[in-house]
């Protein structure tokens, strides 16, 4: 970008590279795929192939191949709805409000979270459809003209959560798309053949005058400010799936903060995973610095104190009034599921309260990578236990019950995780992974700057 | 939808001091409304398919022990849990205050049951057949479900439809006792009375009014058409 002019006295820093250089590296990731990228987008398909296997045993015999029974209708695959919803607040939360908040580290991990965001919503819609008894006709809950009158019903909270996630994943992938164009046009004017049509076309004209560059920071501040609050809702209504019911366990008001604040830190912990692993893949250590680890880890230490607080003000009020049918849920799955209950408050609040306290831990690769994998075994197990203990013991105790995932289940699961993984190395392989312009945009503002007999690094502050 | 007009609110009280446990509802249920035979491995895995069942408590120490009998069966809430929950109109009230259940628009997403406190909904997980000559049994008047959906105690709504036809024909309410679901017909101690709480005057309001009546967890407020006439007075005595 152009839209810096140094003045004569002040000079590029000395690590300063020609923007060719700059556009070689950070769209190395689009060079002819390797054989060992084509042996991970193999093992990845063929574990999404299995899930889809798993997943046709199912429809073909009946969802007895399940292990939900009578009281405990719902287990792992609404379990892997919320997880994955969850999941999909990583983008929101890095790319849109450290957009708005002006935080320059944002840069090289914005576009991958934005993508995770994306991937993650889709993977996280399929799961309410694999659940259903009868999938073949989900279409009965879409509001569609017919002839017979009938409409679905949106007093139910999974018509609520249709339109969230529809919503969700239309606002982000425009949200991805939008940030994604000048870049495109980079990679456009890079190719040859075909391809070069293919991005031409997707690069919509893009051209890199003024007046476009105006319209779209105005646009992507606006996109950023506008996701927010879908993405706040969206989890929300996921938690009023539970809230709203009068299930012992469930109905509780503080389940919409803490379901968004679980999302964020599932979310934070996700992207620190990513960009751990994308640094590696694409040789990005220039790029993700320490600076960007201890910035995410600070954002980890922050959401993980809250979720702490959230967790202890709704056991403290449950345990405190000793509602007996509320206490009997608690104690249930403190005893049946004690050492999950320990991984999960482990995972979730301990140890990244007492890693991401310290500035070295923080900076370590191999301990951040340990601590937010955990985070989201941690996240995982989460929803399971406010899933799964409360309906086993809901009112009536002749009819308590108890719940394991059946082998179908967790297929489905596990092809959930390579189905997203697969959609993301497949768009790392196509798009430019690490957001091009925005990272020479702060590239150019970088500048040396003389303060009497010193030079200073100095920052062009955007307005 | 609109505003309720109908002359009927059908409801029924269980009379737990005369209840014996025996099970003859839970039969009679399962023979009039082709509810499927489930097998040793279906039930020991909580995927049984009784629309009504006698629950059992056993009270006091040994050797003073006795028991207790609850037959539980859809309470018929009027504020059902089970019915805004479901996305696509499945499970809905009637006029008449039954909580209906549509098998064919029955997605399966088992929210109803979830959210049903008192755990009377069931879920069809397996296919189901009965072998010959069961078939024969089969009423041709209820749909038989096929896998996937969730079914429930309708108060035998194809007797009362019936009832209804056969008294608006002859130009005149339906009579107190000319209609009753299946468990009410079958129990020999008369611990199930059906009939129209509506009309103060049958016997299934008159016993609603007794003072030994309840809810099952009438805390909750879903207002079931279901009374429980409190057990245990006489042997206690």
């Amino acid at each position: 970008m152009s839209n810096a002019h140094p003045t004569p006295q002040v000079t590029r820093p000395p690590t300063a590279k020609s923007a060719t250089a700059v556009n070689d590296e950070l769209l190395s990731s689009l060079n002819a795929p390797t054989r060992s990228w084509y042996a991970l987008v193999a093992l990845l398909s063929a574990a999404v192939a299995w899930g889809l296997i798993a997943f046709g045993w199912q429809v073909t015999h009946g969802m007895y191949v399940t292990g939900i029974n009578r009281p405990v209708m719902w287990g792992f695959y609404i379990t892997g709805f919320v997880f994955w919803v969850g999941l999909s607040h990583s983008g929101t939360m890095v790319s849109s409000i450290l957009r708005l908040s002006r935080a320059n580290w944002r840069r090289p991990i914005l576009r991958s979270a934005e993508a995770m965001t994306v991937f993650c919503i889709a993977v996280a819609g399929l799961f309410p459809l694999i659940h259903l008894g009868r999938n073949w006709i989900f279409f009965y809950m879409i509001p569609y003209p017919n002839q017979r009158g009938l409409w679905p019903n949106f007093r139910s909270p999974l018509l609520w959560d249709m339109t969230a996630i529809t919503a969700y994943i239309i606002g982000s992938s425009l949200f991805l798309y939008l940030g994604m164009l000048p870049d495109l046009a980079l990679v456009r004017d890079r190719s040859h053949g075909w391809r070069r049509d293919v991005y031409a076309l997707l690069a919509m004209g893009w051209r890199g005058s003024a007046h476009e560059w105006a319209v779209y920071h105005k646009a992507s501040t606006l996109m950023a400010a506008l996701i927010i609050p879908v993405a706040v809702s969206v989890h929300s209504i996921v938690a009023w799936d539970f809230a709203v019911t009068v299930v012992p366990g469930w109905h509780s008001t503080i389940f919409p903060p803490y379901f968004v604040i679980g999302a964020i830190l599932s979310g934070v912990a996700a992207v620190i995973t990513l960009m751990i692993v994308i640094r590696r893949a694409f040789r990005l250590e220039e790029y993700l610095t320490a600076l960007h680890f201890d910035n995410m880890g600070k954002i980890l230490l922050v959401i993980s104190l809250l979720w702490s607080y959230a967790y202890f003000v709704e056991v403290q009020t449950t345990w405190y009034a000793h509602e007996p049918i509320e206490w009997e849920v608690f104690s249930f799955m403190a005893d049946r599921y004690s050492w999950q209950l320990a991984v999960m408050l482990i995972g979730n609040s301990l140890l990244p309260i007492f890693t991401m306290c310290f500035k070295r831990l923080r900076r370590c690769i191999p301990v951040l990578l340990a601590v937010t994998m955990l985070v989201n075994v941690g996240m995982f197990i989460e929803r399971f236990l406010i899933i799964v203990p409360s309906l086993s013991h809901k009112n009536m105790p002749f009819a308590w019950g108890s719940y394991s995932p059946s082998w179908v289940e967790i297929s489905v699961n596990v092809a959930a995780l390579a189905g997203f993984s697969l959609l993301f190395t497949l768009f790392a392989k196509f798009f430019p992974i690490v957001a091009v312009t925005d990272v020479r945009e702060l590239e150019a503002r970088k500048a040396q700057v003389p303060l009497g007999r010193a030079e200073l690094p100095s920052l062009a502050v955007e307005d | 939808m609109e505003k309720t007009s109908s002359p009927y609110q059908w409801g029924m009280a269980i009379d737990l001091d005369r209840c014996t446990g025996c099970g003859a509802c839970v039969v009679a249920c399962q023979a009039e409304n082709n509810v499927a035979i489930c097998d040793k491995k279906e039930i020991a895995q909580g995927r049984d398919m009784h629309w009504l069942r006698i629950e059992r408590y056993w009270t006091g120490e040994y050797p003073d022990v006795r028991v207790r009998f609850l037959p539980v069966l859809c309470q018929h809430c009027h504020d059902a849990p089970c019915e805004p929950v479901c996305p696509v109109y499945a499970s809905y009230h009637n006029q008449d205050g039954l909580n209906g259940q549509v098998y064919n628009r029955c997605v399966g997403t088992r929210y109803c049951a979830n959210n049903c406190p008192y755990a009377v909904r069931v879920f069809n997980f397996y296919p189901h057949d009965w072998p010959k000559p069961l078939d024969n049994q089969l009423s041709p008047d209820i749909t038989v479900r096929s896998r996937g959906v969730m079914e429930k105690c309708t108060f035998c709504i194809q007797r009362i439809r019936r009832a209804k036809e056969e008294a608006k024909g002859e130009g005149r309410p339906v009579r107190d006792g000319e209609v009753q679901p299946a468990c009410a017909q079958t129990c020999p101690a008369e611990a199930l009375v059906f009939g129209n709480l509506a009309d103060p005057q049958s016997r299934v309001a008159r016993l609603s009014r007794s003072p030994r009546r309840f809810k099952l967890l009438e805390h909750l407020g879903t207002h079931p058409s279901v009374f429980y006439l409190k057990g245990g007075g006489r042997e206690h005595v």
